[in-house]
């Protein structure tokens, strides 16, 4: 009897020191898309957070950083279950990543509810940040690069346009804010085609966009099906037509670019990050990133999330270590720092991103790789969406 | 117009390569092959690595993702197959479907998930004026290869030895035993033809099909539209389903694009109201 007393004491006495050390423990649970087909850009968002701990070390503000990643392998109702066990189990003090607009969806009431900043580093439908009080956001908003898209093609000789997107949620983010603003600038959009997001063949598609013989073909799809797109247009000799293909940068994604062949050549998109962004920064950035990877190369996936965990350790300086989420996020807002992207903010009044949108075009580099040249940057776009309100 | 009716034929043609193994399979040894479009998948991965990392010309890669794909269909055939060939066909559903999922899962894990492009060459990438239309020489060739195997095939089974043997060892196993035939063999080197040509299709089919690890479960209703639609009891079959097919899916998408993907469906529901068996059946229903 007394054995037991004294074991259960030693066992009392151990969960206390236990948790008396988690006390000097900040977790951030990374909830990202580790297998299916999202798995490249959960390998990003994992490699990019733990860089940005190599570089920094994982102290701050006296609390040790512990990263824990969970793989909802893109499937909502996961990353929702993962949220609850990270928040109620392991103690998360963060919640980060949130690949497609779903998750970020689902994930938004248990960030509410448990008081815990979810900082969201990919997904891109407008609304997300609205969704709770504790989101911020250091990814982008699809309508960001549409609108700069929309007034570069207005401005350089473009006066027709076919919009072709795939049909989901960002898909026509990116298209109603590219017709709305390219029209609002006097051009005429002829046609808005929407492929299904599981489309096997775009010919009939493309053709169609060529019949109607316009100035640009404006597309938004998925970046595994970017590169089909881009070799069934040249295929189709719609480059020699004279017509521009023109999107938001997405679909030329730095990571699988080099792959899509000479087709890539001369394609022009609005984004917020490239690889050859000419800053030290960023090519200390890459640099890491490929001695981490194996040679892969970054894209704006890694680097939100790189940002994510910059926020992370802002956040916990600013508040001197203290935990609180509402401390947190309001130490987040209006915070502006430099990225590899570039200068960034969060807008204090939205918890959404301020970030430089780049005009690019897609280049032959000196090494012979293809690669997103900036040439316009067009500075500190807010979302646009929650601008015109 | 007649661009749009070409990309229908030449989508119509691949998606008949890719599907005359599991209208085989399914239609003269009676098994249900879920899987069959990892064999696709493992042709268009041998032709990818071959050509891009091992720089074999795509010419000669073609033949060997049609090689890759056949042995491993008669290793998968040999020690897997063999033994739900005699179970239900729940069974065969439950089996080949979990493969299906360990395919996607081990190219996912050992390639990674991203799209893989296979480079052409420089010929096959021209675009060619005939008849006022415009026309991928990409898309010429593959009709015209598919074209080739199509009437190989037909020929082969037909009038060939071995199609005769495969035609009696189908009927009546076991007489065609009783004289001699090794069915098991037979089915073997059929089973291995089937998976090969779904590797040469997944291969000639990857510029416009796109290739990623769930190739095999993107297309399986595909296969087995063309499968259905066309009957089972014979090549010509399928044949006319897969051009059918291709040609509706490819113009409802150029003329109804908000509705186009439907279209397939339609046609599918279409055919078999009025011919339940499938466009080329069988007098008596099996």
């Amino acid at each position: 009897m007394i054995v037991r007393i004294a074991a259960a004491a030693a066992a009392i006495a151990a969960l206390l020191s236990g948790s008396a050390m988690a006390e000097d423990t900040v977790k951030v649970g990374l909830i990202a898309s580790m297998t299916g087909p999202f798995a490249p850009n959960g390998k990003q968002m994992e490699l990019g957070a733990r860089l940005y701990m190599q570089e920094h070390g994982d102290t701050v503000a006296g609390k040790k950083i512990e990263l824990i990643v969970k793989d909802d392998a893109s499937v909502p109702d996961n990353s929702k279950r993962l949220a609850q066990e990270l928040v109620v189990n392991d103690g998360v003090k963060f919640l980060m990543g949130m690949n497609l607009t779903p998750i970020a969806l689902a994930v938004a009431p248990v960030a509410t509810q448990a008081k815990v900043p979810l900082i969201v580093t990919l997904a891109g439908t407008s609304i997300i940040t609205e969704k709770s009080p504790y989101i911020v956001r250091t990814s982008f908003t699809l309508p960001q690069s549409a609108v700069v898209m929309a007034d570069w093609a207005a401005k350089n000789g473009i006066k027709k346009v076919v919009t072709m997107v795939s049909d989901y949620a960002p898909g026509a983010d990116a298209e109603k804010w590219f017709v709305d603003r390219f029209k609002a600038a006097g051009g005429e959009v002829v046609e808005s085609i929407k492929v299904p997001l599981a489309n096997p063949d775009f010919a009939p598609f493309l053709q169609r966009a060529a019949d109607d013989k316009p100035d640009a073909l404006y597309i938004f799809v998925p970046v595994s099906q970017g590169g089909v797109v881009m070799k069934q247009f040249v295929e189709r000799g719609m480059d020699k037509q004279g017509i521009r293909l023109i999107g938001p940068g997405d679909f030329v994604d730095d990571e699988l670019l080099n792959g899509m062949g000479d087709a890539a050549l001369g394609v022009i998109t609005a984004h917020n990050y490239s690889v050859a962004h000419p800053s030290d920064m960023n090519k200390k950035f890459v640099a890491a990133y490929k001695a981490a990877s194996g040679g892969g190369r970054p894209n704006f996936v890694g680097v939100h999330t790189y940002d994510g965990m910059h926020l992370v350790y802002a956040a916990l300086d600013k508040t001197g270590g203290d935990t609180d989420g509402d401390k947190l996020v309001e130490a987040m807002k209006g915070m502006s720092w430099e990225s590899p992207r570039g200068p960034i903010s969060i807008d204090p009044d939205t918890r959404d991103i301020i970030q430089n949108i780049y005009m690019r075009k897609v280049e032959r580099g000196s090494d012979g790789e293809l690669y997103n040249v900036e040439f316009a940057t067009i500075e500190a776009v807010k979302d646009p969406v929650k601008a015109a309100k | 117009m007649l661009t749009i009716l070409f990309d229908g034929i030449a989508y119509g043609m691949v998606l008949f390569i890719l599907a005359v193994g599991l209208s085989v399979t399914l239609g003269l040894m009676n098994f249900i092959n879920l899987a069959h479009g990892v064999f696709a998948m493992a042709g268009g991965y041998a032709g990818a690595m071959l050509v891009n990392r091992a720089g074999v010309p795509f010419l000669l890669a073609l033949p060997l993702a049609f090689l890759a794909a056949a042995l491993l269909g008669v290793l998968v055939e040999r020690t897997l197959y063999v033994h739900v060939y005699r179970r239900s066909h729940l069974d065969q559903v439950l089996f080949t479907i979990g493969l299906v999922f360990m395919a996607v899962a081990a190219v996912d894990y050992f390639i990674g998930s991203s799209q893989q492009f296979i480079a052409l060459p420089d010929f096959l990438r021209a675009r060619l004026e005939i008849l006022g239309g415009n026309i991928g020489a990409y898309r010429l060739f593959v009709v015209a290869v598919c074209a080739v195997i199509a009437t190989l095939l037909q020929v082969g089974l037909s009038s060939s030895r071995f199609g005769a043997r495969l035609r009696a060892a189908v009927d009546n196993g076991r007489v065609a035993r009783g004289l001699g035939i090794n069915v098991g063999r037979i089915f073997t080197a059929t089973f291995a033809v089937g998976s090969g040509l779904a590797g040469l299709g997944g291969m000639l089919g990857a510029e416009f099909l796109g290739l990623d690890p769930s190739f095999p479960l993107k297309f399986l209703v595909y296969f087995l539209i063309v499968v259905t639609v066309g009957g089972t009891s014979s090549l010509t079959g399928p044949f006319l389903a897969a051009i059918i097919l291709g040609i509706a899916d490819v113009a409802g998408k150029y003329y109804l694009p908000g509705t186009g993907p439907f279209i397939i469906y339609a046609v599918m529901v279409v055919i078999l109201i009025v011919r339940p068996y499938g466009l080329v059946a069988r007098s008596e229903a099996r």
